[in-house]
């Protein structure tokens, strides 16, 4: 899952080289770090977050797979 | 995206070499032409090869599919992207394989995001016309537009019997689109939207 979130986010961003992603795992749910160049967060949150939302739809979905709660949490 | 530099001893030449090497075709590159060949003294002395820079361009639509191959093999789904060019406006991919249903989601929630997203990689760094993108899944969108027009005339008739206007759930533009024009003949009903996005609902009422 931590690779998707990777695809995702490279896919959107134009600095692919700066994406990075770390997740921790608390009780049933993952975590998921996103930090992308400050220049490139609106591209991964987009307007009213609707980019944000539509990047945890699917990590959501993958996770339904694992029988996972995830959280993906985008950090500056 | 795949670039090298050829020389030979003509432009033409040096471009048909690199194209070999890329196992490209001439659309499908962007030519840069670095040195142009000149012939030595007499054709003999300190003549200068061609040299150009043969790199492939970016086809929006390619780096979609690679990019929904690549998301939906990380979600774990086995998916083949098949690409249909349909009525000029917008391209349709379609999604075939096992276990769909985890791609399509909870009211085609899943398919709605990955259709957005990739509409952004589609139109990424593209300034000529945008690109429109529809993806289904095992002819989800088909279904749900039957569905769609069922309920709109159920809920038309609810409203003619009781008199009384009849607020759906909140959809999505297209949805609600389907709702509009499969009532848009109907002579005593009108239907409007209401609400803000993403909770818009359509309402249906008789016409006063």
């Amino acid at each position: 899952m931590k690779e998707l979130v990777e695809v995702l986010a490279k896919a959107l961003v134009d600095n692919s080289e700066e994406v990075n992603v770390s997740s921790r795992e608390e009780n049933d749910t993952v975590i998921f770090e996103l930090r992308v160049a400050p220049q490139d967060m609106g591209k991964v949150i987009g307007k009213q977050g609707r980019i944000a939302r539509a990047i945890r739809t699917i990590v959501r979905a993958a996770a339904v797979r694992e029988d996972k709660k995830v959280i993906v949490d985008i950090v500056q | 995206m795949k670039s090298i530099e050829m020389s030979a001893r003509s432009v033409e030449e040096a471009v048909k070499l690199a194209l070999q090497e890329l196992q490209l075709t001439e659309e499908d590159v962007q030519i840069e032409v670095l040195d142009e060949p000149s012939k030595g003294f007499l054709g003999i002395l300190g003549g200068k090869m061609a040299k150009v820079k043969v790199s492939e361009k970016r086809n929006p639509l390619k780096v979609t599919k690679k990019f929904l191959e690549n998301v939906t093999a990380k979600i774990g789904v086995q998916v083949t992207v098949v690409l249909k060019q349909e009525e000029a406006g917008y391209v349709k991919m379609e999604l075939t394989g096992k276990d769909l249903g985890i791609l399509i989601g909870r009211r085609g929630d899943t398919l709605d995001a990955l259709q957005y997203l990739a509409n952004l990689v589609a139109n990424k760094q593209n300034n000529e016309e945008r690109i429109k993108i529809i993806i289904d899944a095992e002819g989800y969108r088909k279904r749900r537009e039957d569905t769609l027009v069922r309920l709109a005339v159920r809920m038309a008739d609810k409203a003619k019997k009781t008199g009384r206007r009849v607020v759906l759930e909140p959809m999505n533009p297209q949805e609600r689109r389907i709702i509009h024009t499969a009532l848009q003949n109907e002579q005593t009903i009108e239907t409007l939207s209401e609400g803000e996005e993403p909770f818009r609902k359509v309402v249906i009422s008789l016409k006063k």
